[in-house]
């Protein structure tokens, strides 16, 4: 169900019939050809088309899929705020002169943090185990929730403790025995 | 009856109340069409441009609400262009002089600015309910105006409406007298509010049933909410995003357990799945659960929340439920009436998030399924008739694929056979969509049996005149038909055109319809506005009569042409 979407200008080809019935009826410069899907008014520039266009692909047709734009908007904002946006919290480690600052939304999980974080201040993180925390090295990673408890960074599900954390705190191993370790 | 006294007349009248059999009433006699115009106190009009406010006011003395719809349903598509019309202005200008005493107004997509949100709101002292449908043009600062002025306001509705938002102050313009609210919903303002004066605000309404929060409201909020207001039957979540293991989190699981009186759920605008389970308790009354703007909900968060809610009638969800969800649905909601399922992703090609499985499945698990709107990947024949047989109660079918002509992916057939099943095994389908590739061939099933059919959106379908043509022949209900890439011409245009008289309206757009017989047209029927959108700048007016059209629009009216159309509408 291809149906032309030409101009077509050839005299010659004009037809006496009524007006619809011929397959040659002129048309105003089509812009449905190529229209612009992110034309927020909808209205794509007028554009001739040279050749027969294909069945309009989705990503090219104005209006379509019927959604209101209010919902089409409000999904494309929450996908880009996620996208954008970071959330920065600060870092302290025991015994460095001053604080850091590091955008959690840029980590997918917990291993890539602590590559940041050991790259940041130069340490060793160690093993993470739920039932020693990190058993085993001198620092210790914990964060401070909304609640204003220090907590052990590893224990709950990545994206919670990107919500919960308000600040990092590396601490010293031998501070961090008490979090860390199943007496 | 002409026997008894008018007031006995008019109080039989008060049990009449659609607004179809207040109509048929008053066209009886002229005695009852005086009586009915001085009790009447609801209308109804389905297009703004069909009267003038004057001639409402004139008829209508009594009126207390009035229902208003401005642009074409394709408005919502972004297939009219900005300016084209449907100002609430001049309604609420004729109204505030006349000596109407109005009370309610609800708008469907209209052009609101905020001198009409003010005007409104100065002019009429009983006012009592605004309700605001995929408008435009008003900002907060009309919102405000709102909240300032109408003493005794009980509803205060805004649904999907492009809103400016100057940020805030709006909520606190209640005044601390207004304390009769019993609904407000403010869910589609994107900026923020005073939480303090919405605590105090829910505090001071005794009365308040339904209320619908925005996505900064956070969960710390929503608890003290939920604590002066346990009464609620329709709660809209903002934000749902805390850590579980909090005090707030408590207190939130404590005062839901209160709230037994919700049955109806929506929001989530920002939410944390591992937050739903306090969410549980309420679930089991549930009858509207909406979580179609809550992407953030995925996979098995959202299938073990739609376990929980035995009673669901009506659901909106989005496509990431998945087909599988979906049959957790049909096992489950045993009484639902309506299911709308939207594309999380629109432009998507690659996840196939639901597909016509999905469908077979719900219409097998939920007998009472009237109301379908369904975005999907791809759709079969074989699914269709299988849905057909399932389900023979459809009011409303809308099928939209997301890809608008595919075939049939099993057979590589259109999808004529399969929505002609639907529509001969639904006799009471009074709306349709149609989307895939279809030939005629549907049009004349649609001809045929849809004989209750009202609503009609076809695009990108049929081959020639003759499947306009069947429709236009069959459906004699039809009152509102929307066409968008079709090849339908001036043949099946003028065929019949006494037609539109008994028709709300027509949309054509894309379509193969000339301006000649557009002229035709509107000549022969001066009942009939025909207006043509005309988007492109170069061309003028006195262009040949062989070019097509690109949107066309003609609506029924008493009223003749209106008079704030812009430069780009010619009309005929």
């Amino acid at each position: 169900m291809v149906f032309e979407k030409e101009l077509n200008l050839d005299a010659t080809e004009l037809r006496l019939g009524l007006p619809g019935s011929s397959e040659e009826s002129l048309r105003i410069s089509n812009k449905r050809a190529l229209p612009d899907m992110n034309d927020d008014s909808g209205v794509a520039a007028a554009k001739k088309c040279d050749q027969e266009t294909a069945p309009p692909t989705k990503a090219q047709v104005v209006g379509w899929p019927p959604i209101r734009s209010y919902r089409k908007n409000s999904l494309q904002t929450k996908k880009t705020e996620a996208e954008t946006g970071g959330m920065y919290v600060k870092v302290s480690m025991d015994g460095a002169p001053y604080l850091r600052k590091i955008d959690l939304k840029v980590y997918k999980g917990y291993p890539e943090l602590f590559k940041a974080l050991e790259d940041m201040f130069k340490f060793k993180v160690g093993k993470y185990s739920e039932r020693e925390g990190y058993n085993g090295s001198e620092f210790v990673p914990t964060y401070e929730d909304k609640d204003g408890d220090w907590m052990l960074v590893g224990d709950v599900p990545w994206e919670m403790f990107i919500n919960a954390c308000k600040r990092l705190r590396i601490v010293r191993g031998s501070e961090a025995r008490g979090l860390g370790c199943v007496v | 009856m002409n026997y008894f006294p008018d007031e006995v007349v008019e109080h039989v009248f008060d049990f009449i109340t659609s607004h179809k059999d207040r109509n048929s009433v008053s066209l009886v006699c002229k005695s009852w069409y005086k009586i009915e115009r001085y009790s009447r106190q609801r209308v109804f009009i389905g297009n703004c441009y069909s009267i003038t406010p004057q001639r409402l006011i004139a008829r209508f003395p009594g009126l207390k609400s009035l229902t208003l719809k401005g642009k074409p349903h394709f408005a919502d598509f972004n297939l009219v262009p900005h300016d084209w019309g449907g100002f609430v202005y001049p309604w609420i200008k004729a109204l505030a002089k006349s000596k109407i005493g109005l009370e309610e107004l609800r708008l469907k997509r209209m052009v609101v600015s905020d001198d009409s949100l003010e005007l409104l709101s100065k002019s009429f002292p009983n006012f009592k309910s605004l309700v605001l449908v995929s408008c435009e043009g008003f900002t907060t600062d009309g919102v405000a105006a709102i909240a300032a002025n109408c003493r005794f306001l009980r509803e205060l509705d805004l649904q999907e409406n492009e809103v400016e938002d100057h940020r805030g102050h709006w909520l606190s313009c209640f005044p601390e007298s207004c304390t009769s609210l019993v609904s407000l919903n403010f869910a589609c303002l994107k900026g923020e509010i005073n939480l303090a004066s919405l605590e105090r605000l829910v505090a001071r309404s005794p009365n308040l049933k339904s209320l619908r929060l925005n996505r900064v409201v956070p969960l710390d909020t929503l608890q003290k909410l939920l604590m002066r207001a346990p009464q609620l039957v329709d709660l809209g979540i903002g934000s749902y995003v805390d850590d579980p293991s909090s005090e707030v989190f408590s207190k939130l699981k404590a005062v839901i357990q209160l709230c037994n009186s919700i049955r109806s759920l929506s929001g989530f605008l920002e939410v944390a799945p591992w937050c739903m389970s306090a969410i549980y308790p309420i679930c089991e009354n549930l009858t509207f659960l909406n979580l179609s703007y809550a992407p953030g909900l995925q996979g098995n968060d959202l299938t073990k929340l739609v376990q929980q809610c035995r009673k669901l009638q009506r659901l909106w969800i989005l496509d990431c439920i998945g087909d599988k969800g979906l049959g957790v649905v049909a096992s489950t909601c045993k009484e639902l009436q309506e299911l709308r399922v939207f594309p999380s992703d629109p432009y998507d090609a690659e996840n196939a998030a639901v597909t016509e499985e999905g469908l077979v499945l719900i219409s097998a698990g939920c007998p009472k399924l009237n109301s379908l709107l369904y975005f999907c990947h791809q759709m079969t024949n074989a699914a269709l008739i299988t849905v057909a047989r399932n389900c023979t109660n459809f009011i409303r079918f809308r099928l939209c694929i997301l890809d608008p002509v595919k075939a049939d992916p099993v057979t590589n057939q259109p999808l004529d056979e399969g929505f002609g099943a639907i529509v001969r095994s639904n006799k009471s389908l009074k709306r349709l969509s149609l989307s895939g590739h279809l030939t005629d061939q549907v049009f004349l099933y649609i001809g045929m049996y849809a004989k209750k059919l009202e609503m009609l959106s076809i695009a990108f379908a049929g081959d020639s005149n003759k499947g306009m043509l069947y429709v236009l022949n069959g459906c004699k209900k039809l009152r509102k038909l929307e066409i968008r890439d079709c090849p339908f011409g001036d043949v099946a245009l003028l065929q019949d055109m006494g037609k539109y008289e008994t028709m709300r309206s027509l949309w054509m757009s894309s379509c193969k319809v000339t301006l000649g017989a557009c002229k035709t047209l509107a000549k022969k029927m001066p009942s009939l506005n025909v207006e043509i959108i005309n988007e492109s700048e170069q061309l003028e007016f006195s262009l040949d009569d062989r070019f097509l059209v690109d949107k066309m629009y003609l609506y029924r009216t008493l009223v003749g042409h209106r008079k704030d159309a812009p430069e780009y509408v010619w009309l005929l």
